[in-house]
């Protein structure tokens, strides 16, 4: 995909996000015009900036037709390959990380995540990639569980359960 | 006078006991750690350590958590300059600024300015703070929600440059901020909007963190992951007792902006509703909008760092004011002290100056020396943060993309935000690679509520009047005001056409 | 200061925890304590004071974290505990959205009456308010003359539609025949501020977020809207004794969500009444000006609860939920 194809996707997706906004606002039965004494309505606000919003992607349309966006001139590849590996990868991991937080807990995702990174990203050696993997989790829960008092995503009851019996060992030796 | 200077001297000698210098430390140091965690400013770590502060008297209490939000103040810079992820709302301006200048190998000297633009306005602030805090909380009390509306598009006419070269796309991008500062439940009507999906979650809103921590923290990462293709780091800085003087002779291209953002900050953050956000986005607009290079903002410098870093230390002292005169939060870092205060026994309020005088000095006086405290810890820490731009990228990126996560988990405790702020992520990365600016839309979210609640507030009061916002008289000087900043530059330019013309011409 | 800390904890756990340990159930990880407004106003003062006295007095072998879910009027943290059904470890402190919003907000499918009742820890009541510049008006009856002539240009300053005050305040319209104009503003506090800057012309506000302004003389009260006069305010009148039948209160309890166990029912409600009795919540109840004799739970709050959210669904009828919603 060149650059000016993905300039013309985006314009259209926009367009039709800010056409859909409209639509949420005006279907949510919410006044958008000028309430008599009272001022703007509700939905006032969002529809019309809405509305901003779709002719600001129609101009972004016209101006792609035209060949005035420098975007609309280039026709280099939009992710060229050897980034959209390296990019899809990363913000893959990122998905990885909150999925696994959802059923395996939030410690053990990091481990995964670290040693993902650091061992088959980085090629760094074991020794470093353990203490990464190890020493994230343990910088985490020192500083969010113990000293502000968060309580992260623990995942399925059965991971919830493992970590409850490992934290309980702080209440009872240091409480 | 001379009863202020007593108060002052007993508020000073009340900061120097042994036990609260200790807290002011221990807090400016606490404040700092939490501050540059990128999600975690001032309100986790005051919310989290107020029942700590039952254990010592309050006026060593509220010391200690001055303390900690003045660290968190100077510490929301640290993330912005070296990580490019703002920690906390007002520290968006700085990133504009300082993420350039890291990249540049320059992270040192913008640390440096940072330090000392917060140290000034932090001291510019308490001072005005001492000598006028009576006269100001009755001039705040002026302040109506026709007047902050007025501030709104001041603040607004402020950024007018902000802005990229394509305008279509920079006006998408500032009114997709507005529009979606409006996704949650209106308090004004009290009826549901833009609840996609019927998500109930939806009904909180998009916080602001959620947004600029998404676009900063993970579309940032994925574009700068794309640029070096993961290779090239940003250039290492060795620093040495000669650079560091030298960053420290740097100060004379930024004191103007300093002095500028110190008194404009204080002045808004005295306003009950603004805070510190739009003191240090104000503070930068018209820092560039009267640069003699205004081209060079955004750019790495200098003065862009330094004029919000002042602005938002000295409107943090500011929105003190409104606290402690009138027991009205200016920010909800303060709301929670002001609940802290509640349990501690004492009644904030108009009596708090006279019932309990020697809280009140005693606070002040601490604000002096965790002033002080902060700039030497900060500028003897830069070689650690700086340390921070010397990791391989494979290690830096999953210590960023946690943060991210747990930062943005931290703020609200719920999944659904940081779902919220991977989509945010990746699409403001697809978008910027178009040419669509990012910080517009980050803008619009923080001012977007405030302007949109302030409007209809008025209107509504004015029954649908509009004529209100010009027949009352400070909102007519600052909606002049912001006509003239909004013309200013077209102003300028035309001047400098023709200068140039009468030059060709001779 | 370790050590103090150390010694305060462990002499306070000797004498208060002793009979709490004799209970079978304890929670096993921390509460989540969700309050169903934002930081800094009322509801999130009370949670973290009673969060603070927990920590302090070493009530609980896990902390308590407070949590705000403020999003949609208390529509996020209602929807939150009906989602926790069966949790032991999750209560939430309430304000009268606990009744509202599920009556406003319909599509929410909540029954407020399937909560697990756990304590109510405090009634809090409303005052009318004006500012002291007003020297016309003295009294309820002045009051009422005032804003008859003003008529729409009267303004009253509310912490949001559909929130108590609103509630409040279509109640005054509908019982004296005028309408104003109600102007939302985002918490008390503001509210407060505007008042007293003259930015609007009346509120009613709970003596909490007004107290301080009118020791300091910058408002005053006109009638309190609780079936007998407070002590803090031995001389303004009840509405009652004006023949004007309103009287509202704000219950500020604290629930479980549906189906807890009823060992862990058990131990909140004894850590709550510990809470209760406790000096330090008796002496923020009367500098505050909240009412707390005696705190209300099991059966009998479960009765309270269905008697308001009956109440509150008749007055909603009553007044029309288009004059609480503003449009």
């Amino acid at each position: 995909m060149t650059v000016r194809t993905a300039e013309l996707l985006m314009a259209i997706t926009t367009l039709l996000v800010s056409l859909g906004l409209m639509l949420n606002v005006y279907t949510d039965d919410l006044s958008i015009g000028w309430v008599r004494g009272r001022g703007p309505g509700a939905g006032m606000w969002p529809f019309w900036l809405s509305a901003g919003m779709a002719l600001a992607s129609v101009a972004t349309l016209v101006r792609w037709a035209q060949k005035k966006t420098p975007e609309s001139r280039n026709t280099d590849p939009y992710i060229s390959r050897d980034t959209i590996f390296l990019v899809s990868i990363s913000a893959g991991s990122v998905l990885a990380l909150l999925i696994m937080m959802t059923f395996i807990g939030t410690y053990l995702a990091l481990v995964v995540f670290m040693l993902f990174f650091v061992r088959f990203m980085g090629r760094h050696s074991w020794p470093m990639t353990l203490g990464f993997a190890i020493g994230t989790p343990i910088f985490v829960y020192l500083l969010f569980e113990v000293a502000l008092t968060k309580y992260l995503p623990k995942g399925l009851p059965i991971f919830e359960d493992a970590f409850l019996w490992v934290d309980n060992f702080r209440y009872e030796w240091f409480y | 006078m001379e009863t202020v200077l007593v108060s002052l001297g007993s508020g000073l000698l009340e900061a120097f006991q042994p036990l609260n210098l200790m807290m002011i430390f221990a807090g400016c140091l606490a404040g700092l750690f939490v501050g540059c965690m990128p999600g975690l400013g001032s309100v986790n770590g005051v919310a989290i350590l107020l029942p700590i502060t039952f254990l010592v008297p309050p006026t060593t209490a509220i010391i200690f958590l001055a303390a900690l939000y003045y660290g968190a103040m100077y510490g929301g810079a640290i993330s912005s300059i070296t990580l490019g992820i703002p920690g906390a709302s007002t520290a968006v301006a700085t990133v504009f600024d300082g993420r350039p200048m890291a990249q540049q190998g320059k992270a040192d000297q913008a640390l440096m300015a940072a330090a000392i633009a917060s140290f000034i306005g932090g001291t510019v602030s308490i001072i005005l703070f001492t000598l006028f805090a009576p006269p100001l909380a009755a001039f705040a009390l002026k302040f109506g929600p026709q007047e902050e509306f007025a501030l709104m598009l001041l603040a607004f006419a402020t950024f007018i440059g902000l802005g990229g070269d394509d305008i279509p796309k920079t006006i998408f991008s500032i009114l997709l901020g507005l529009v979606l500062a409006a996704v949650g439940f209106d308090i004004i009507s009290g009826s549901p909007r833009l609840i996609f999906f019927d998500m109930v979650e939806f009904q909180r809103g998009i916080g602001f963190l959620v947004l600029a921590i998404g676009i900063y923290g993970i579309g940032e990462m994925l574009w700068t992951l794309e640029t070096t293709s993961g290779k090239v780091q940003m250039h290492n800085v060795k620093i040495s007792m000669s650079r560091m003087k030298e960053n420290f002779k740097q100060i004379r291209q930024y004191i103007n902006s300093t002095w500028l953002g110190s008194f404009l900050g204080f002045f808004v953050g005295t306003l009950p509703a603004a805070g510190a956000t739009p003191a240090a986005l104000m503070s930068y607009g018209l820092s560039k909008t009267f640069s003699k290079d205004p081209d060079s903002f955004g750019k790495g410098n200098v003065a862009g760092v330094a004029a919000p870093e002042a602005a938002n230390n000295a409107a943090s002292t500011g929105s003190m004011l409104p606290m402690i005169t009138l027991g009205i939060p200016g920010s909800p870092t303060t709301a929670i002290l002001l609940g802290g205060m509640i349990i501690w026994g004492l009644r904030p309020g108009p009596l708090l100056f006279t019932e309990s005088p020697d809280f009140v000095w005693g606070l002040i006086g601490s604000m002096y020396v965790a002033n002080a405290v902060t700039v030497v810890l900060n500028i003897a820490l830069i070689p650690v943060f700086i340390r921070v731009l010397a990791m391989p990228f494979t290690l830096l990126t999953p210590i960023i993309f946690t943060l991210c996560v747990l930062g943005v988990f931290a703020t609200t405790d719920r999944m659904f935000d940081t779902w919220i702020m991977l989509i945010i992520g990746i699409v403001g990365y697809l978008m910027r690679k178009l040419n669509y600016p990012v910080a517009p839309a980050v803008l619009a979210i923080v001012l977007g509520p405030l302007a949109e609640r302030s409007l209809r507030q008025s209107l509504i009061s004015a029954q649908g009047d509009a004529t209100t916002f010009i027949t009352r008289p400070i909102s007519l000087v600052c909606i002049c005001l912001a006509l003239a900043l909004v013309l200013f530059p077209v102003v300028q330019r035309i001047l400098r056409k023709r200068k140039k013309a009468a030059e060709s011409r001779a | 200061m370790n050590t103090f800390k150390l010694l305060v904890a462990s002499a306070s756990a000797l004498a208060l925890t002793a009979p709490a340990a004799l209970a079978e159930w304890q929670p096993k990880k921390p509460v989540e304590f969700i309050i169903m407004a934002g930081t800094g106003g009322g509801a999130d003062q009370i949670a973290r004071l009673l969060q603070g006295l927990i920590q302090k007095k070493d009530l609980s072998p896990r902390p308590f974290i407070p949590i705000n879910k403020p999003g949609g009027s208390g529509a996020e943290a209602l929807r939150y505990m009906q989602d926790k059904a069966g949790d032991n470890h999750t209560v939430m402190m309430t304000l009268n959205s606990f009744y509202t919003t599920p009556i406003i907000q319909e599509d929410l499918g909540i029954d407020v009456t399937e909560f697990t009742p756990i304590g109510l820890m405090a009634m809090d009541t409303f005052l009318l308010w004006v500012n002291t510049d007003r020297e016309d008006i003295t009294d309820l009856d002045s009051f009422n003359a005032a804003v008859s002539e003003a008529g729409k240009n009267w303004k009253v300053g509310g912490t949001g539609s559909g929130q108590e005050d609103s509630v409040l305040t279509a109640m005054m319209e509908a019982e004296f025949g005028y309408d104003v104009t109600y102007i939302p503003f985002p918490g008390g506090g503001t509210v407060a501020k505007n008042l007293v800057g003259n930015q609007i012309d009346s509120t009613v506000n709970n003596p909490a977020e007004q107290m301080e302004f009118w020791r300091a003389g910058n408002t005053k009260p006109l009638v309190q809207f609780s079936a007998e006069r407070m002590p803090a305010f031995p001389d303004v009148p009840t509405a009652k004794e004006l023949g004007v039948e309103i009287e509202y209160y704000m219950q500020r309890s604290v629930n479980g969500p549906p189906d807890m166990d009823p060992e862990a029912v058990e131990w909140y409600v004894n850590l709550f009444q510990e809470l209760f009795d406790s000096e330090e919540w008796q002496a923020f109840c009367k500098s505050d000006g909240l009412t707390c004799e005696k705190m209300m739970k099991g059966e009998d709050l479960a009765t309270f609860h269905e008697n308001q959210k009956v109440a509150h669904e008749k007055l909603i009828e009553k007044v029309g939920a288009g004059a609480i919603t503003g449009e």
